[in-house]
């Protein structure tokens, strides 16, 4: 092991002398040179054993047949395999089941929020609420255009929402707009008088909007009357919406709010399941394959629309 | 080469010369350790027997299940009726603290207590040479004739039984390490039935092999070369510190003692080297304090017994401060020592914290975290929103059931969860809304208090301040 010729008069040297200090010639270190040697046969396993040297369209594969994306593809499955029997109970729960069990509420909000980030976040905002002036839909709070119960929920993300308003600026003159402005405004306040509201009616905004001014659910459009506005509840731009619209084609100025449809076969299923009940028909006797083309879209598949339905609701607004 | 060139040389030479001198053992001499009773002989057997605890501890039984279990998948501690979980680790950490000033205030006093009485590299080297001794001769003179003789049926079975005895140890040892982690009955069901897991497998081939390998073969080598303790524990030295030394001053010079002949220009040492013949490290204490000495005492011991033998007192080699030794000085007590009464602080408050810590381990962990995101939501009658997460820890045995409410905020309301049930060891994360009304709104941050009440046992009080957001 360790050199035992520390008399340097029992030691050749290499002839460098500095100072008056002369350089011996001791060989290295056995173990040192073991390890060397040792390093050198593991590098030579390696490229044996692993993928190493690159060719021209290719590299050898190594007799191990590692990736990276193989092991990553491994990992995955792993993960999968435990969530498995909680997907398999999601699958098999109505959005309600979900909500009122404990144990699957808390897994359906933990695995809905890398889903909620990849598909929803960019307009709705990573915890529900979008940045402000972005114009996009607060899910977090109680006003819904579309209604804030479960099953209204996942058929917003299901089918997609697109409300409509027709542009007024051919329809209503300046005075008008000015006085159905003050109106809503005051709305919201509580304060509107009979004028706002006369005019309101004489104008037609109530086939929309309800004679209270409160929004119709089933058409999706805004409550007036409360403290929550779907674009701004600034005059300009309540102005903006009632001269423009919303999603009106024939206005270029019109303000464009299109949810997007993620499963165009749950949304038919919802739809028909829905028709089903008030029809006083037993929803498990519906013959899916004439519902069905078989070549409906679905960007999510049915449980992830369902996870994701759960998470929105418990952002705080759900109903 | 000028003169003064040449004069370095010869100076540096000199310094190699004297060097090569001094003998250091790299594990190319076997040392066979002679035994000797005495007092620090048995006194080292004490300190060992303490290591009886390790594999006797697991299997203790407490309440039916094992009293001391470091049940490290369920991330829980448990010492007979005490649950520890990760939220009291700082506990652990004032135990890490104690036990390292308590080395660095034992050696300041005395030396290298640790090494020499209690260390385990000592303890199992101790016990793997004290097998070796008994199957192939305890002194080195009938080790050579052993292991030089030629290879007759006797030989082998005996190197071949002392082997299986270093393994069996080894393979002990490291069940008994296991056995702390896991069940320890279960865990030798397991074995037999070859179910142990892979983990617990590798533990216990890692430790057999260690084991195997470091009292084995190792042995003193450990002390000079691997352990960092070894060399840490020199530097907690000072004068005061009383360690194994050779009364040079009365020994030297040294020399056989010729029957018939004046000894009286000769000073005590006899020069027989039974000091080192028994040193399990291979050092010779009359050169001096040195890094090999695990102050271990054997060499007390021994010079003892041959002080008795030719009538001189004992205490040659002894227990004796560098003062002692140099200065004739009185050791100065414990006390009045700066060293010693920082440590002794430091080992107290330590101690303070433990036992604060027992005294008051809380049986839940409450807490409450806001929402980042968003931080607040306006409602539609004008009111605003917060959200919560209620995470509450159940670190009793029994399933709690959990009224929450909410106070020190005007006007705010609690919506969602009230009730909550959490099982026994387990942590159930939730939500909770608070609402206060457009009138009663303060902008910016106030606070809030979220408070629980345990219904089967009052006294459990839960209390989280948290705040409330608005808009400003």
């Amino acid at each position: 092991m360790a050199d035992k010729k520390s008399n340097p008069a029992q030691v050749e040297d290499t002839g460098h002398v500095w100072d008056g200090i002369r350089e011996l010639n001791n060989p290295c270190p056995r173990w040192w040179l073991n390890s060397l040697w040792l390093s050198g046969i593991m590098v030579i396993v390696y490229f044996i054993l692993y993928p190493s040297l690159p060719l021209v369209n290719d590299s050898t594969k190594g007799l191990l047949g590692w990736t990276q994306i193989k092991e990553y593809k491994e990992d995955l499955a792993k993960v999968e395999a435990i969530r498995a029997p909680s997907e398999t109970r999601l699958a098999a729960m109505s959005v309600e089941e979900i909500l009122a069990d404990a144990e699957m509420l808390n897994y359906a909000i933990g695995s809905s929020k890398v889903l909620y980030g990849d598909n929803c976040a960019a307009c709705h905002g990573t915890g529900g609420a979008p940045a402000e002036g972005a114009g996009y839909p607060n899910l977090t709070d109680d006003d819904w255009l579309f209604g804030g119960s479960l099953n209204d929920i996942q058929m917003s993300i299901a089918n997609g929402r697109a409300g409509t308003m027709m542009a007024h600026k051919d329809l209503l003159t300046e005075a008008e707009v000015d006085q159905l402005v003050k109106f809503v405004v005051d709305s919201a306040n509580g304060t509107a008088n009979e004028a706002g509201l006369a005019l309101f009616n004489a104008k037609g905004c109530f086939a929309c909007h309800g004679a209270d001014a409160k929004g119709i659910k089933a058409m999706g459009s805004a409550n007036l009357t409360d403290k929550i506005w779907r674009f701004s509840g600034d005059e300009e731009q309540i102005r903006h919406t009632i001269l423009h619209g919303v999603n009106d084609a024939s206005d270029p100025k019109t303000r464009i709010a299109v949810m997007p449809q993620w499963s165009e076969k749950l949304a038919i299923m919802l739809q028909v399941r829905a028709d089903a009940i008030a029809d006083d028909e037993d929803p498990n006797d519906i013959d899916w394959s004439d519902e069905l083309e078989g070549d409906e879209a679905e960007r999510l598949t049915e449980t992830d629309i369902k996870k994701l339905t759960v998470y929105v609701h418990q952002f705080g607004g759900g109903q | 080469m000028s003169e003064e060139s040449k004069k370095q040389t010869t100076s540096v030479d000199e310094l190699y010369e004297e060097v090569s001198e001094w003998h250091i053992n790299t594990g190319g001499i076997k040392i066979v350790a002679k035994r000797l009773a005495g007092r620090f002989r048995t006194l080292k057997w004490l300190g060992m027997s303490i290591w009886s605890v390790l594999f006797l501890g697991p299997y203790l039984r407490w309440n039916d299940s094992q009293a001391i279990l470091f049940d490290l998948p369920n991330r829980q501690f448990n010492i007979f009726d005490i649950t520890i979980y990760p939220q009291d680790i700082w506990m652990l950490s004032l135990t890490l603290l104690f036990f390292a000033i308590l080395l660095a205030a034992v050696t300041s006093i005395a030396g290298r207590v640790f090494c020499g009485y209690f260390c385990f590299q000592t303890v199992w080297t101790d016990i793997f040479t004290w097998l070796e001794g008994k199957l192939e001769g305890n002194t080195p003179q009938k080790a050579m004739k052993f292991n030089n003789a030629a290879w007759t049926v006797n030989k082998v079975s005996r190197k071949a039984f002392k082997h299986t005895l270093w393994l069996s140890i080894g393979l002990l040892t490291g069940i008994s390490f296991v056995a702390w982690f896991t069940d320890a009955f279960n865990l030798w069901n397991n074995l037999f039935s070859l179910q142990v897991s892979v983990t617990a497998a590798v533990i216990i081939a890692a430790f057999t092999f260690g084991t195997y390998t470091f009292a084995g073969f190792m042995r003193e080598q450990v002390c000079f070369w691997l352990c960092p303790y070894a060399r840490l524990q020199g530097v907690m030295y000072d004068q005061d510190t009383i360690l194994p030394s050779y009364d040079a001053e009365r020994g030297e010079p040294r020399g056989r003692i010729k029957k018939g002949q004046d000894n009286s220009a000769k000073g005590s040492c006899v020069d027989c080297n039974v000091c080192v013949a028994v040193c399990p490290t291979g050092i010779d204490i009359r050169k001096g304090q040195q890094d090999g000495c695990i102050t271990c005492g054997m060499c007390i011991d021994a010079c003892d017994s041959i002080m008795d033998k030719v009538k001189q007192p004992r205490g040659l080699i002894r227990y004796a401060s560098y003062k002692e030794l140099h200065h004739n000085a009185k050791a100065i007590p414990l006390y009045k020592r700066f060293r010693v009464i920082i440590y002794a602080l430091i080992l107290l408050g330590a101690m303070s914290g433990i036992i604060y810590g027992f005294m008051n381990l809380s049986p839940t962990e409450f807490k409450v975290v806001h929402e980042r995101q968003p931080l607040f939501v306006r409602l539609s009658d004008g009111s605003v929103q917060n959200k919560y997460t209620i995470k509450l820890l159940n670190k009793t045995k029994e399933t709690l059931e959990i009224r929450f409410d909410i106070k020190g905020l005007d006007g705010a309301t609690l919506h969602g969860l009230k009730l909550m049930t959490v099982e026994p060891g387990k942590v159930v994360p939730v939500t909770a809304l608070v609402r206060v009304s457009e009138d009663k709104l303060k902008e910016g941050v106030t606070s809030l208090i979220f408070t629980g009440e345990v219904l089967s046992d009052s006294n459990i009080t839960l209390k989280y301040k948290s705040m409330f957001m608005a808009p400003k």
